[in-house]
């Protein structure tokens, strides 16, 4: 039963992940985004990681991507002719990343230990909550003011105008 | 395992009756209501007090003409309302409807009418699947390319995302106090403590506004402001399609009401229910959360035809200058409280 459900989800993910990157009307993309998100969530959900899911929905889905569509419909973006227009060493700088990340999954993937650490038992709130405050707790902070500066380039960016 | 698909599957059953019952009741309530407040009577012909009016309406808007826009998106253009709907939907399946940890059917526990008891993220599952909702609206405003469906759909997805956040902050004063995400939790929690409206007044003054906002009400409905925006995200809706969305708006007002009720107004819980086990209390117990349930269903009527509509400005800096503040002071408030041992 699991079984199915996550190849199932898996293939969903990587069809609409497919369709994320190469459709050619903007609103499509976000939207098989969306589904490629939702997939994602119920594989944690598969795993124990029912906190991750939900956060997983809510901050991705309900909220991120919430944002793209707004911008993609603000702009009214055009749909997109194929890309015939990309200059040679994007293509070469695209492809070095595309094969680092490649190479990473695939080591990754390849490794005796899936280095996961509290799958099973981070399920709840209250594990990921002591993780964060506990062993973890200098990423946290940092990732905390790394919004911030993100928050506070924001705010320059529009006042600059005024 | 028979037995126990069998009574999930009937507590499906139950509560979409139950909800989709209550939709077509809140349409005759808003229009009696509405006609009450304006002194006038409203729709009172058919049947008794005019209460087979939803029929009646449901049947012609089945079979009205259905209109799709020429230069619509075809696929979005289907696919909007059913989003609103199933959204909607299926929020239910993590609110305790009642108590019944001792009352069983065919052997099996009915655990407050509960789909998903053993969710250990209710909340969040709520939260997460409520905030998908604005993407039916803003695929609906999109899809129909009206320049005024589409104005409706933009503030829908700015007023939501703005709400939310003050939403989710006084929820999360409650779960706190709880010390647990699931809904079940809270209300036992509010069983042995107050109700959590009384120590956190600001939180829930808080989410009962974001509520408002969050199912597109009056004073805050303005992704469909008729005097701006003709009809907002649905004007090129038309027949079934329309009353998708029609339904979808009542049924998330009856989750935003079974929510504020669990988390703020005790859930099914009642004074001297002490006095009660099995089944009496099972059935006591509904019937005290439909009554506060429809108490707030009947203030969201009362407030839409009670206050005039915000502007578009004012909105924001009510979400971002004043209800946004207000929920990070009830969180430091229920700290200090929670550290102090007052509450």
């Amino acid at each position: 039963m699991a079984s199915i459900v996550f190849y199932l989800a898996a293939a969903v993910a990587l069809v609409s992940g497919a369709v994320a990157v190469s459709h050619r009307n903007p609103v499509v993309n976000v939207l098989s985004l969306v589904i490629t998100f939702f997939c994602v969530a119920v594989n944690y959900a598969l795993l124990g990681a029912e906190f991750l899911a939900a956060a997983q929905i809510l901050i991705y889905a309900g909220a991120i991507l919430v944002l793209f569509l707004f911008v993609v419909m603000l702009l009214n973006a055009p749909e997109v002719k194929a890309a015939g227009d990309a200059r040679p060493f994007q293509r070469a700088a695209g492809l070095l990343v595309a094969c680092v990340l490649a190479a990473g999954l695939v080591l990754l993937v390849l490794a005796p230990r899936f280095p996961v650490p509290g799958v099973g038992a981070a399920g709840d709130a209250k594990t990921i909550g002591r993780l964060l405050v506990g062993p973890h707790l200098f990423a946290f902070e940092l990732i905390t003011v790394v919004l911030l500066t993100a928050m506070v380039g924001a705010l320059v960016l529009v006042k600059r105008k005024h | 395992m028979w037995a126990e698909l069998a009574v999930t599957a009937g507590k499906l059953v139950a509560i979409a009756a139950t909800i989709l019952t209550s939709v077509a009741v809140m349409e005759w309530v808003e229009r009696r209501g509405a006609a009450f407040i304006q002194d006038r009577l409203g729709p009172n012909r058919v049947g008794p007090l005019g209460l087979f009016q939803p029929i009646v309406d449901a049947v012609k808007l089945l079979f009205k003409e259905d209109v799709t826009p020429e230069a619509a998106n075809k696929w979005l253009y289907y696919l909007a309302p059913m989003i609103s709907v199933f959204v909607a939907l299926v929020t239910f399946i993590v609110i305790p409807f009642g108590a019944g940890d001792d009352v069983t059917v065919l052997g099996v526990p009915l655990r407050g009418l509960v789909v998903a008891p053993d969710l250990n993220v209710g909340v969040l599952y709520l939260l997460a699947l409520s905030s998908l909702g604005v993407f039916g609206i803003v695929l609906g405003g999109w899809s129909s390319n009206n320049k005024y469906s589409l104005l409706g759909g933009l503030r829908s997805s700015a007023q939501l995302i703005s709400y939310e956040l003050s939403m989710t902050l006084a929820v999360l004063g409650v779960l706190m106090a709880t010390g647990s995400l699931r809904l079940t939790d809270v209300v036992a929690y509010q069983g042995a403590h107050l109700w959590n409206f009384m120590p956190q007044a600001i939180g829930c003054l808080v989410f009962v506004t974001a509520a408002f906002a969050e199912t597109n009400r009056l004073p805050f409905d303005l992704p469909e402001a008729e005097n701006e925006l003709v009809a907002g995200y649905h004007v090129e809706y038309s027949s079934m399609k329309f009353a998708a969305f029609l339904m979808s708006e009542y049924m998330n007002m009856v989750t935003a009401s079974a929510l504020i009720v669990t988390l703020f107004f005790g859930g099914w819980t009642f004074p001297g229910m002490g006095a009660f086990t099995g089944w009496p209390l099972f059935l006591l117990s509904l019937a005290s959360f439909a009554v506060k349930i429809a108490f707030f269903l009947w203030l969201f009527v009362w407030v839409r035809w009670s206050l005039p509509r915000f502007r578009y400005d004012q909105l924001m800096r009510l979400g971002w200058k004043g209800l946004l503040p207000l929920a990070v002071l009830n969180l430091v408030w229920v700290s200090v409280a929670m550290v102090m041992k007052w509450i």
